[in-house]
């Protein structure tokens, strides 16, 4: 899996991160995903995601490489973390995140929910093995014949 | 006892105190919460037990209520709205707004349900509110500046990630229908709360969270949430209403002869494709904007170029293209964008401040007021005009000090036969929606708690259904939208999945036991909206010792004059009409004669304590 933002689409409506929060945290909480929507107004009027884009920088800075790859993406492993942060501070692309509650840090592990939930196809997966939920809904809506 | 947790909800309740520079939390009472959800019903209660009877609105006693939703912020569509509250300074009764953006969540990933905001500071102020951080804090660098432009400066001075309300100079200067704005482009529009929270000298209201909230079963939510989304994504009008949002009704609104044109005088503007949804989508569109969670995002974000100068301007949204546009015989989109982003920055809502211009261009026109008066004369279409006019009013300039005041205010002064163009219903302007060839909406405007506003029950769908000529039958349907529509506001969440791409209620009613773990049926939660509609009816009681049928009538143009054009030529609502779709209205509400809910009502809703501060069914009023 490959994640890409298609940042003209964003509507920064957030799903993305209440989806995220939702699948790894149980609670709806922004600040405990792995994706960010943050806006540029009142010019130019745009807005800017961020994603994890797998690559391994936060694993080559780890102390106590706790970071491995597994399979296309990197995964922290919470017994070997000792939260000490030199990856949220390094990630070239800011999208290694920590919160008070949280004993290690935490970033994307690629589960694809936001492809999948984002309405407005603004996270795409290049290598097409997550897809959006609406492709699904369509066709078992029209089956249904609504 | 401590109420227990609380699913669903932040838990706690923001009390600020400006008077005394102090700030307070208290726990979310859980009996509040199950009589009264959140949001409007939040709103309706505490200004009710708080607020001492008959207060004047800009004074010491009056209070601002904010208030979340029990679903708002959560992965479902639609999660944010937020519902804020004051006693009126437009119309001296219950006022109240929503607006989306992304408060509504933040509010409670900070903890809170609701921020009561008492007193008044002895300097511009903002307040500040990170998690458990709560201040005070000085807003002289703010004080002065547009909505837009002070929202700005606040996340660059505070964080991007912080979500800000402010005021603009028409709330400083408390002009009686100043919004509050969020989120570049989203705003409580009526009954100018924004000119209260600028007596108090409120600039703003900044907030972030990083607590989330807890629901009752994450698994069914979650799960529920995603098939919500589903629904969605599979209605054919996730693509086709998207790209326009509520622009897009514009055609057929004038078509059915409602479109508001020239101030009301008709409903139908022949110019109306210069201003609809495709000429926005084609000719000003640069991104579309959603609040908390929204799948169909009706945010059309615009720029354009207006003698020279380049704006950026959500919207213009349909409320403003009927009062910015038609009503005031603007021939082109871009035109009504930059009248829209003048009144955005300035704070003022679009409704009333398009009806104040149209009400002053006819006043001029029809010779009540001259050129010399007002400062320079403004024809119809006069869109320089307009902006010079607007920024008069923000600033109380010249007429603009009167003119502050609304129209009913304004109608009073200039005498000489003026309120005919008045266009009101309770003192708060009618917004988007002639209504005289549209009977059940004219009856929504007549019987809507915070005056000529269309949200509580826009039932015009329901005249163009059944029968735009037909006066009998339609209280029904006004009230079954006035419970199901404000429920919404109560709940925290935005109406349009439902209303227009037709998303089920059901599944509101199946995700919310999800979330809180209450059994509340779809009917309860119903049951909970009649109550909020009674308290607030009784609230209106209060402030205006004589409320009654009289405050339910329509301006006096609706009464009299026939529509000149339009698909409804030559129709309008007599008295005797008006006055048996409000005995119709009455009757099934369980109300008595005089429009007052009887005490058997108040009773059966739980509404008893009502009846301890006024009288009702005790003779007064029969």
């Amino acid at each position: 899996m490959k994640l890409e933002a298609k940042e003209d689409r964003c509507s920064g409506c957030r799903t993305c991160e209440l989806v995220c929060s939702m699948r790894h945290f149980s609670q709806p909480n922004p600040k405990r995903s792995a994706v960010r929507v943050s806006g540029a107004f009142p010019a130019p009027g745009k807005y800017s995601i961020i994603l994890c884009d797998q690559c391994g920088a936060c694993a080559e800075v780890c102390p106590v490489e706790a970071i491995r790859k597994v399979g296309d993406r990197w995964e922290i492993d919470p017994d070997l973390c000792t939260g000490c942060l030199l990856c949220v501070e390094e990630c070239p692309e800011k999208a290694m995140f920590s919160h008070p509650a949280d004993a290690v840090p935490w970033k994307c592990v690629l589960c694809g929910e936001c492809v999948a939930y984002c309405p407005r196809q603004a996270i795409v997966d290049e290598d097409g093995e997550a897809v959006w939920a609406g492709v699904a809904a369509k066709k078992r809506a029209r089956s249904s014949g609504r | 006892m401590p109420d227990k947790k609380l699913f669903g909800y932040g838990g706690r309740i923001l009390r600020v105190n400006l008077s005394s520079r102090t700030v307070k939390t208290e726990p979310t009472p859980e009996k509040l919460a199950r009589e009264y959800l959140g949001g409007r019903g939040f709103v309706a209660k505490l200004l009710w037990d708080e607020l001492a009877p008959g207060v004047e609105p800009f004074s010491e006693g009056n209070k601002v209520v904010i208030a979340s939703g029990p679903l708002a912020g959560l992965f479902l569509p639609g999660a944010g709205k937020i519902e804020m509250g004051t006693k009126s300074p437009a119309t001296g009764l219950y006022g109240e707004g929503n607006m989306g953006g992304h408060l509504a969540g933040e509010l409670k990933f900070a903890g809170y349900d609701a921020i009561i905001i008492e007193g008044v500071a002895t300097k511009p102020c903002f307040l500040l509110i990170d998690d458990d951080k709560v201040g005070i804090r000085d807003a002289a660098r703010y004080w002065g500046k547009g909505a837009f432009e002070a929202e700005k400066m606040l996340k660059d001075d505070l964080g991007e990630d912080f979500k800000v309300a402010t005021i603009g100079p028409a709330g400083e200067n408390l002009v009686v229908y100043a919004v509050v704005s969020h989120d570049f482009g989203r705003q409580v529009g009526r009954t100018g709360v924004g000119a209260v929270l600028g007596h108090k000298k409120v600039k703003a209201i900044a907030v972030r969270g990083s607590r989330g909230f807890e629901v009752a079963d994450p698994e069914g939510v979650f799960k529920k949430g995603k098939e919500m989304y589903e629904v969605c994504f599979a209605k054919p009008g996730f693509e086709e209403w998207t790209p326009y949002g509520t622009a897009g009704v514009t055609d057929w609104i004038n078509d059915i002869g409602a479109f508001p044109t020239k101030n009301f005088q008709t409903g139908y503007f022949e110019k109306h494709k210069q201003i609809n949804g495709s000429a926005l989508r084609e000719r000003i569109h640069i991104l579309d904007k959603g609040c908390t969670g929204c799948p169909i995002p009706c945010g059309k974000y615009s720029r354009t170029t207006y003698k020279g100068k380049t704006i950026y301007v959500e919207g213009p949204e349909y409320e403003t293209i009927a009062l910015m546009g038609g009503n005031l015989a603007i021939e082109a989109i871009e035109e009504v964008a930059y009248l829209n982003y003048v009144a955005d920055e300035l704070g003022l809502d679009t409704i009333s401040g398009g009806s104040v211009a149209g009400f002053v261009i006819e006043c001029l026109e029809k010779g009540v007021l001259t050129p010399a008066q007002v400062g320079r004369d403004i024809k119809w279409g006069d869109t320089e005009g307009v902006a010079w006019l607007l920024e008069r009013i923000a600033r109380r300039e010249g007429i603009g000090d009167l003119l502050a005041q609304g129209v009913r205010a304004a109608a009073a002064e200039f005498g000489q036969g003026s309120e005919r163009y008045a266009m009101h219903v309770k003192g708060l302007e009618i917004s988007g929606y002639e209504s005289r060839f549209a009977p059940a909406m004219m009856l929504a405007y007549m019987t809507a708690d915070i005056g000529g506003h269309h949200n509580r029950a826009w039932a015009i769908t329901y005249d163009a259904a059944v029968g735009q000529d037909k006066i009998e039958g339609k209280a029904w349907k006004v009230i079954e939208l006035q419970h199901i529509r404000p429920l919404f506001d109560a709940l925290g969440l935005c109406r349009f999945p439902w209303i227009e791409i037709g998303f089920e209620l059901e599944h509101y009613a199946d995700i919310f036991p999800l979330v809180t773990g209450w059994t509340s049926s779809w009917e309860d939660l119903l049951k909970i909206s009649e109550r909020i509609w009674n308290l607030t009816r009784c609230f209106n009681r209060r402030e205006k010792p004589d409320f009654d049928r009289r405050d339910d009538l329509p301006p006096p143009r609706w009464l009299e004059e026939p529509l000149p054009s339009g698909a409804g030529k030559g129709k309008f609502m007599s008295p005797e009409n008006a006055n048996k779709m409000l005995d119709e209205y009455y009757a099934l509400r369980g109300w008595d004669k005089n429009g007052l809910p009887t005490p058997a009502k108040l009773k059966e809703l739980g509404l008893e304590f009502v009846l301890d501060q006024l009288p009702l069914g005790a003779g007064q009023c029969g």
